[in-house]
């Protein structure tokens, strides 16, 4: 998942919010740009890449971004979240297990390099491979040969030619093409392997951009970026590169684009909420994105679980008015959640069967908290939600806790942990004493991304231990299904396993909020809140 | 004079060892996995996480830790930050930046807030006199991050003189502006400190004498006021200078530019010993260093100061 986590350090959590769908803008994909200087430099917010830009080691958006830009795989995502074949000619599978690649030629890296089938299986074992210590290596856990405890081949990866190989999969999965525009799975030309740090430093690539010569990464402060004659693909850029300046604050960010120094933003700070759409009008995007947050309810915690805990979960989802905390505390900048993923997501539902436990219903609410009282009386424990102070939760963490107390009459607080640091350390080790805010941001538009990471038993996102039977047979009949539409039948039944349970109790997706520049027309931010950075105009 | 300064070159080498150390241990002491948080909601595997925390040392105990900190410093080498950066490269992109912000607005400071200090203090109870007590009270009592938002509003974004935020080549002209936000609030400590004691010293026998021997009025106020007048305001000077170059943070954030208070902040929410460590070892010097050359300063200001043995 791409780490969303901002604030002064660029890392506090929930980020950056983000956007979806086509934004207001509208592009002419087929007519040649009828504005526009072909060589102009469009410029545009970022942070400091948390490592060096090598793709099996870029989980989070700052070096996200860059990596999608300089980086060509299989398929790339359009705004929707589609999936469009780049250097991929074929993805083909019969049984959802073994697929075979077939590879489009005539794509090089800039180095001159040709991209072959070697260039993927070689990339994808070194980000799989356990002593290399990718922080993504987990995205390859289902192919076979994978091992998390030593160092293993992935056997199930063969090269057939120079522009075919065959992938095997440890088990069925239906919808794995869709996550082969995911950074993880980029390739790599044979120069990176022989000094893996310098290459990150200095990465050639074989997308619609390219670093504009050596040092083109300042750090701390911004990558320039020119586009890539060479490239060919579906994101040909009508514009001559980025400039992607690292801001330590969005609020710095915001002022520089309404002073005339940034071209385009992606993310408005708090402090502009309510004003941005009166001041940029038309110049920006205020959209839904793959972004869920809620929080959590331990299972380790007396009241909290089995009929007792889940009673009380339920009274909980039903005492909190999100309507009226996405007006008042985010000004409109949140949409109410009614799932579990996000509605940028294919397959995405607000009719899902239980859904009305995520409606405001004070008188329900203290009926079933009264039910759950009768198996064992809550007392005067005191409720209380955790988060991170250094990420801008305090706000709606207190009016949840207000609804809570208005709705249900009982004692509850917020519980403020300096840094996320320390937060996580309580929610990993089972020290919490109470609920803990939680959020997730997709990887890839998909389903499954937002619900076998942190539901599954035993899932590495799972910190709060949720196990169900059911929850998981589904998930694994939706994987294994033969087509995206009963998968997604599939998924859906298993959130309203979600729905009874509550293992997290939903709040709202996080919407992107761009605004950009005069200088600038055709801003269409993509699914997982990035601009569409090739399709800019820049005058 | 010599042996003076030797002596206190000397007493930094406990205060090195110390600062250093006891600052390991706090950086140490924040709860947390500092290599887990790195990842936000979703860890990458477990293994990943335990090989990482080897590279960094993190497995190890406080003081063995400490000791190869310690033991790589001698050997020129600060280690590197969590994003596999060398501390050194770090330090070398956000010291100088920090250091002509600092200098700029310490020359404002000094030479705006004497100025206005010795006027004041000349024309005690007059109009100048009493604007600049208002004028004063108002920057001291105004936080600093008010004022940063208020001038890139009003003078970058509304009027346009100055860019809002400063450029990654960071001329000098960019930096007038955080300059001057930087320097409002000890400009203003420096006008009441200088005239105070102009106002002080205009009524002090030697300055009687001075009038009485014949000296003109330009000679009396330069050379025996206002050279007496400064001894507390180098020592505010002084200290002021270390903080510049550690606490300008807010500041910094306010017009993005990446020096040394926006690092270390971000390094102590990282949990990156090597950095805090490293960046705090520079400032404690630069504060000793100040200390001793505003000692020294004194000496030359008022020769009743000897630093004979």
């Amino acid at each position: 998942m791409k780490r969303s986590r901002t604030g002064l350090s660029a890392l506090a959590l929930i980020s950056v919010s983000a956007l979806a769908l086509a934004g207001c803008a509208t592009s002419n994909d087929d007519e040649a740009p009828s504005a526009g200087d072909a060589s102009a430099v469009v410029s545009t917010n970022g942070s400091e890449p948390q490592n060096p830009l090598i793709p099996t080691n870029t989980t989070e958006t700052g070096g996200g971004k860059i990596a999608t830009s300089i980086f060509a795989g299989l398929v790339s995502y359009n705004a929707d979240g589609e999936i469009e074949n780049e250097v991929a000619k074929s993805i083909e599978s019969d049984d959802a297990t073994n697929w075979t690649v077939t590879l489009n030629d005539g794509w090089t890296f800039t180095n001159d390099e040709p991209v072959t089938a070697s260039s993927f299986v070689d990339a994808w074992n070194y980000g799989a491979l356990f002593s290399n210590a990718q922080s993504a290596s987990y995205f390859f856990d289902d192919i076979v040969g994978f091992d998390y405890e030593v160092d293993s081949e992935l056997t199930g990866l063969k090269v057939v030619d120079d522009t075919t190989f065959t992938v095997e999969l440890a088990s069925p999965e239906a919808d794995w093409p869709l996550r082969l525009g995911y950074t993880a799975f980029m390739p790599l030309p044979t120069a990176a392997y022989d000094d893996m740090a310098a290459f990150g430093e200095n990465p050639v690539g074989n997308g619609p951009y390219m670093l504009d010569g050596e040092g083109a990464w300042v750090h701390e402060e911004k990558i320039n970026l020119v586009t890539n004659p060479a490239y060919e693909g579906v994101r040909k850029p009508v514009n001559g590169g980025l400039e992607i300046k690292f801001y330590s604050t969005q609020d710095a960010a915001y002022a520089d684009v309404q002073g005339g120094n940034l071209d385009v933003l992606d993310a408005v700070p708090d402090s502009a909420f309510e004003t941005y759409e009166a001041e940029f009008g038309e110049r920006s995007v205020n959209q839904a994105a793959a972004i869920f947050q809620g929080f959590n309810m331990p299972y380790y915690l007396e009241h909290w679980s089995g009929e007792e805990g889940q009673l009380r979960r339920a009274a909980i989802s039903m005492s909190i008015n999100r309507e009226e905390i996405t007006d008042v505390i985010f000004q409109g900048t949140r949409t109410p959640a009614t799932d579990f993923t996000s509605p940028v997501i294919d397959g995405y539902s607000d009719q899902l069967e239980g859904a009305e436990v995520l409606e405001y219903n004070p008188k329900e609410a203290v009926k079933l908290w009264a039910k759950a009282d009768a198996i064992a009386p809550y007392g005067d424990t005191t409720f209380d939600i955790a988060y991170n102070s250094d990420g801008g939760h305090q706000a709606w963490v207190d009016a949840v806790i207000n609804s809570v107390v208005n709705t249900l009459g009982i004692s509850a607080t917020g519980k403020p942990y300096p840094t996320f640091a320390a937060a996580l350390e309580d929610r990993s080790t089972n020290a919490l004493t109470g609920g803990t805010r939680a959020g997730w941001q997709g990887d890839y538009p998909s389903l499954y991304n937002f619900l076998a990471p942190l539901y599954q038993t035993g899932a590495g996102s799972n910190y709060e231990d949720y196990t169900s039977e059911e929850f998981d047979s589904l998930l694994k009949e939706g994987a294994a299904a033969e087509t995206v539409e009963d998968a997604t039948a599939k998924y859906q039944a298993a959130q309203e396993v979600l729905l009874k349970d509550l293992p997290s109790i939903p709040l709202w997706y996080s919407n992107v909020n761009g605004v950009w520049a005069d200088t600038v027309s055709d801003v269409v931010f993509g699914w997982d809140s990035v601009p569409m950075y090739y399709q800019i105009t820049k005058d | 004079m010599l042996w003076y300064t030797g002596r206190r070159v000397l007493q930094m080498i406990p205060v090195f060892f110390g600062a250093t150390f006891l600052i390991y241990f706090m950086v140490f002491s924040l709860p947390g996995d500092p290599i887990a948080a790195l990842y936000g909601d979703r860890p990458p595997a477990p293994g990943v996480i335990e090989q990482i925390r080897a590279q960094y040392n993190l497995d190890k105990p406080l003081i063995q830790q400490y000791l190869i900190y310690i033991g790589n410093f001698f050997q020129g080498d600060l280690g590197t930050t969590y994003s596999g950066r060398p501390v050194s490269d770090v330090m070398a992109g956000a010291f100088p930046i920090t250091f002509r912000l600092a200098m700029l607005a310490l020359v404002f400071e000094a030479f705006a807030g004497i100025f206005v200090g010795l006027v004041a203090g000349l024309r005690k109870g007059k109009w100048f006199d009493a604007s600049a007590l208002v004028v004063s009270l108002l920057l001291i009592s105004v936080p600093t991050f008010v004022l940063g938002f208020l001038f890139r509003l009003v003078f970058g974004v509304q009027l346009g003189w100055f860019r809002t935020t400063v450029s990654s080549e960071a001329p000098w002209g960019e930096l007038i502006l955080p300059a001057l936000v930087l320097a409002s609030v000890s400009f203003a400590y420096i006008v009441r400190l200088t005239r105070a004691s102009v106002a002080d010293n205009l009524n002090a026998d030697f300055v009687r004498t001075a009038t009485a021997k014949g000296l003109s009025r330009r000679r009396v106020v330069t050379v025996h006021v206002l050279r007496n007048s400064l001894v507390p305001v180098v020592t505010f000077l002084g200290v002021d200078l270390g903080s510049l170059m550690v606490g300008a943070i807010i500041t910094e954030g306010i017009f993005n530019i990446n020096g040394v208070g926006g690092t270390v902040y971000k390094a102590i929410v990282l949990g990156e010993s090597t950095t805090v460590v490293s960046f705090i070892a520079v400032m404690v010097v630069i504060f000793v260093l100040a200390n001793l050359l505003v000692d020294l300063l004194y000496a030359a200001l008022d020769p009743r100061i000897r630093y004979a043995k």
